[in-house]
């Protein structure tokens, strides 16, 4: 079951929705707000998807869960807009017959749609400043919005820095 | 041909609009597009580097033809980062 939404995610529904008894474990991941990056507070993030492709993309990874390990259910719901400190931004729900199945499925479904869904997110620091996380391409902070010629060379500068990831 | 692009994240935020439009000689190719957004979109040639492109909702290879009419996208890299290598593959 795969779900892009812009309400609060009720992750105990989508643990419940995967619960069978066939299975003998369950794993739930949770990404949520974190205030504190390094030295940097954030105030909130929004999330931009290109919801067809990420459905379909959402949807590929399950499958491919679903062949690599023996699963009995998978629910991931992940949310777009704004989202507040310590709220939900993705839920991954997977249950398995064993526990290895379940935790190995859940981190590599997290993992992997970290890597390739088409999902964004912009923090909004405390100070009112904003910022698209795009690693690997220019870190520079965004410019005002309108068309505007750059004179900076083409490539970017990977900057290594990890702001306001997901995962606490 | 003129073929529409949906812009993501920075790239529309960047060029303060959701889809632009490029003239693409043909046959074009994802490396032909680059090279025509670049040209065609100042504002969106420092960040064409780090682009993946999509078409039909799917990764593409730079050698992927690109027709008229078809559903075409730049995706900046997502937060999980650095593995356009393991998206290109997936395509190829």
């Amino acid at each position: 079951m795969i779900a892009i939404t812009d309400q609060p995610i009720d992750h105990a529904r989508l643990t419940d929705r995967v619960r069978s008894t066939r299975a003998g474990a369950v794993c739930t991941f949770l990404g949520t707000t974190r205030e504190v990056t390094g030295d940097r507070r954030t105030d909130h993030l929004d999330y931009e998807a290109y919801a067809g492709m990420a459905e379909k993309t959402l949807g590929d990874l399950e499958a491919e869960a679903r062949e690599r390990w023996a699963l009995v259910d998978v629910a991931i719901e992940h949310r777009v807009g704004r989202v507040e400190l310590g709220e939900i931004s993705v839920v991954v729900a997977v249950s398995a017959p064993h526990r290895k199945q379940a935790f190995e499925a859940c981190q590599w479904l997290m993992d992997t749609i970290k890597e390739v869904v088409p999902i964004w997110k912009k923090e909004t620091w405390a100070d009112g400043s904003e910022e698209w996380v795009h690693p690997g391409l220019d870190p520079t902070p965004d410019p005002p919005r309108v068309d505007r010629p750059t004179a900076r060379p083409a490539g970017g500068v990977a900057s290594g820095r990890r702001s306001g990831r997901l995962e606490g | 041909m003129l073929v529409k692009i949906r812009l993501f994240a920075v790239a529309r935020q960047r060029l303060g609009s959701p889809e632009v439009g490029v003239e693409l000689p043909e046959p074009a190719t994802v490396a032909t597009l680059r090279t025509a957004v670049a040209e065609q979109h100042p504002a969106l040639a420092a960040l064409m580097p780090g682009m993946m492109v999509a078409v039909e909702g799917e990764y593409a290879a730079e050698d992927r033809e690109i027709r008229a009419g078809q559903e075409v996208a730049l995706i900046p890299p997502v937060s999980g980062g650095a593995v356009h290598d393991r998206r290109a593959a997936g395509n190829r």
